[in-house]
């Protein structure tokens, strides 16, 4: 690695050559304000209070937007730059409502976090606010452009990191708004309700759809039943809320969090994960063993990605895996085996699922199969956030909980329903189950590593007894066309598919990095989830969807065999095109 | 929806003029101009057939439409009149220009009267200082215009 030698501070250091300034600062512990800088993105230089000083020359740079050089010598911080700093943060201020006490960034608002750190107590330049309705026309986010302060991390990440363009600068100068194109609402344009824009502003100016307050008022019904079900990217990343480590294994916390907000049974989505293995993997082996259905067989369990396929890809549906996603498939069980089983009436149960995910909200009632036990198969979706604000305010100390368990029959899971919730892990799940079908030998070691990684694309295959199955996964919505793209092209030149399978996942990281997870998520702490999720992997007794018995035990007293009659009715869905725009 | 469509039919030449822009940078810009000169402004219906034909995103196409003061998404009246804001005009009075228009015509700046026939706008500098304050009406430049000219103007386009 070619490295530079330079100062910061009058400190020598020696960096990689791709640094920028503002990486180089941090080598030597020194933060560099920022505002409009992600790491998850190209730096763009919008909001300027990053400005260092470079030695011998009068010229202040930009320090998310500039490369080391070999003998550059930079100031991060005197009287001055802090005068230039503070001077930004208030002219900002001055476009900004102070509504913060009555804000959902209130205590997390990065703007907030900067006029504090200034020691911002005057508001010197003429207030000059724009008023807006808010578009709470998607079922997941809401944008309150009053509350925008352009720093364009939400275009940013629409265009750039999911492909989608949704979102873009529309105006110029101080009359900008970031805005879909044509003055639609945000859920008449390409919007997949991934909420990476929601997880990456860093005010209050889109926000995911608050339901918590439905949630307490159905704990307070006596007539309800609350059947709570928990992701599988929630158990690693719900602690940093409460000043944990990424990565902490919180599931038995989190059961009883729910517990004593007035849930009345807890089930893990894990479970039906195993689920989706068994159905997703037995209908794979059908493709594969009959000739009979689309190859590659195409995930469908994120609902982003779903969406950003019915629109932008619809000759791929009948590549689509016809399994429901986890919850969908929890929430229908929740309502008929789960009702049967306790002799409740599934009118009386309220089914809530607690997802990493913004999108989540949208599936619910994406169309009429989200009914399939004759009610709402899931009333209600609270993402991780949401979660956390409501054991905030009912005064859980989240972090000294005692673990609980998992109600039965349909809460237990194996390592392969956990890893659901990180790139890689619905694919190495559906390996180890998919090999058991075809070659009905147990995966000597279920340890698929050939899918795992953070790569935008990944490609393997595995050797089933002699028949190597072609696998690709692919993370963060832009990368997935390539792959697209190649199954397009065999297609359309009449050749045999590239691949057996592939797993797309519309987040970065996968679930563990969902549009409604915890703030402040960058690579280093999807790394540190992805190990929290491979650990409980490990721990596990069990690891693989097949052996859960309270899967095989599900099957023989309800829904008989895998893809059958009762399956179809209650488990699977299918997809239909959707136009970009809507008319 | 279809009579819509209808209306916003590419002429040949211009979808020749876009397949022939297709391959290079920069086209967008260029094509936009181009179904402007065609529609006189660029409307939702042509912006989507042209994301459609560069294979760019809508959004972006709006992201340069709104960008830039000279493309109109929505349409101008029969007659737009560009009152020059260029600094002599404006020292000369176009602010002058732009109330009057306003009491003559009843409507603001970007509007269209009610039987579409009129709209106005300020722009920056025309490029004939000598004759400011200026009005520009189609291919017609009025110079040295004072408020009390201008319903005779408007007159000529009744």
């Amino acid at each position: 690695m070619k490295t530079v030698k330079m100062k910061v501070n009058g400190k020598s250091i020696q960096v990689p050559a791709s640094y920028s300034v503002l990486q180089a600062a941090k080598e030597v512990n020194i933060n560099i304000p920022t505002l409009c800088y992600h790491p998850d993105l190209p730096a763009w230089a919008a909001c300027g209070i990053c400005v260092v000083k470079l030695e011998n020359s009068p010229k202040m740079v930009r320090a998310c937007a500039t490369p080391v050089a070999a003998g550059m010598s930079i100031i991060t911080h005197d009287a001055e730059l802090h005068q230039i700093r503070k001077t930004v943060i208030e002219l900002i201020l001055s476009t900004h409502p102070s509504s913060c006490l009555t804000c959902g960034r209130n205590g997390s608002c990065e703007l907030q976090n900067l006029a504090a750190n200034f020691g911002v107590r005057e508001q010197p330049y003429e207030i000059r606010l724009r008023d807006f309705e808010p578009d709470t026309s998607t079922t997941s986010i809401v944008m309150n452009r009053e509350k925008c302060i352009s720093c364009g991390r939400c275009a940013m990440v629409c265009q750039s990191l999911q492909g989608v363009w949704a979102l873009e600068f529309v105006g110029r100068g101080e009359h900008t708004v970031i805005a879909p194109a044509g003055e639609v609402p945000l859920n008449d344009s390409p919007c997949i309700k991934c909420g990476q824009c929601s997880a990456h502003c860093p005010v209050g100016a889109i926000f995911e759809k608050d339901e918590t307050r439905e949630f307490m008022e159905a704990t307070r019904d006596k007539d309800k039943h609350v059947v709570v079900q928990i992701a599988p990217a929630v158990r690693v990343a719900i602690g940093e809320a409460f000043d944990m480590e990424p990565g902490t294994i919180s599931t038995g916390r989190t059961y009883a969090a729910l517990r004593a907000l007035g849930a009345d049974t807890v089930f893990d989505t894990n479970f039906s994960a195993d689920l989706t293995i068994i159905e997703e993997g037995s209908e794979l082996v059908h493709r594969i063993t009959t000739g009979k259905g689309e190859l590659p067989q195409i995930t469908s369990c994120c609902p982003a990605w779903t969406d950003y396929m019915e629109k932008y890809y619809p000759d791929m549906i009948p590549n689509f895996s016809t399994a429901k996603s986890p919850m969908m498939m929890q929430g229908a069980l929740t309502k008929t085996y789960y009702a049967q089983n306790v002799g409740v009436d599934p009118k009386n149960i309220y089914s809530v699922a607690i997802m990493p995910c913004t999108a989540k909200k949208f599936e619910k009632e994406r169309d009429e199969n989200m009914y399939a036990s004759g009610y709402a198969d899931v009333d209600l979706v609270l993402t991780t956030r949401e979660l956390t604000r409501l054991i905030r305010s009912a005064g859980i100390d989240f972090v000294n909980l005692g673990e609980e368990e998992a109600d039965s029959p349909i809460g237990a899971y194996s390592g392969a329903g956990t890893i659901f919730g990180n790139t890689g892990g619905v694919m190495e799940a559906a390996v180890r189950t998919a090999y058991k079908l075809v070659t009905d030998e147990e995966l000597g070691d279920v340890n698929v590593t050939a899918v795992r990684g953070m790569d935008g694309v990944r490609k393997g295959s595995v050797d089933f007894k002699g028949t190597e199955i072609k696998v690709a996964v692919a993370h963060g919505m832009a990368n997935v066309s390539t792959l697209l793209e190649e199954i397009r092209e065999a297609r359309n030149n009449k050749q045999e598919p590239p691949y057996h399978f592939i797993e797309v996942m519309a987040c970065r990281g996968g679930c563990i990095a969902g549009g409604g997870q915890p703030y402040a998520t960058t690579d280093e702490v999807r790394n540190k989830r992805i190990a929290g999720i491979y650990k409980d992997d490990e721990q596990s007794d069990i690891r693989c969807s097949h052996q859960n018995p309270d899967i095989q035990k599900l099957y023989d007293d309800f829904l008989g065999k895998p893809l059958g009659k009762k399956s179809h009715d209650l488990l699977h869905t299918g997809y239909h095109e959707r136009p970009l725009y809507k008319k | 929806m279809a009579e819509q469509k209808e209306k916003f039919t590419f002429s040949d030449e211009l979808v020749s003029y876009i397949k022939e822009w297709k391959q290079k940078r920069g086209n967008l810009i260029m094509v936009l101009h181009r179904v402007q000169q065609e529609f006189r402004y660029v409307p939702k219906e042509a912006a989507e057939r042209v994301a459609e034909m560069l294979d760019v995103p809508l959004a972006k196409i709006y992201g340069v439409l709104t960008f830039y003061h000279y493309f109109k998404i929505k349409e101008p009246g029969e007659y737009n009149i560009q009152v020059c804001m260029g600094t002599a005009c404006y020292l000369k009075g176009g602010d002058g220009l732009v109330e009057e228009l306003e009491n003559v015509l009843g409507v603001s700046e970007q509007e269209v009267t009610e039987d579409g026939r009129f709209s106005f706008e300020s722009v920056r500098c025309v490029g004939c200082c000598g004759l400011a304050p200026v009005l520009v009406v189609g291919e017609e430049v009025y110079g040295k215009v004072t408020k009390d000219q201008i319903p005779g103007i408007i007159a000529k386009y009744q």
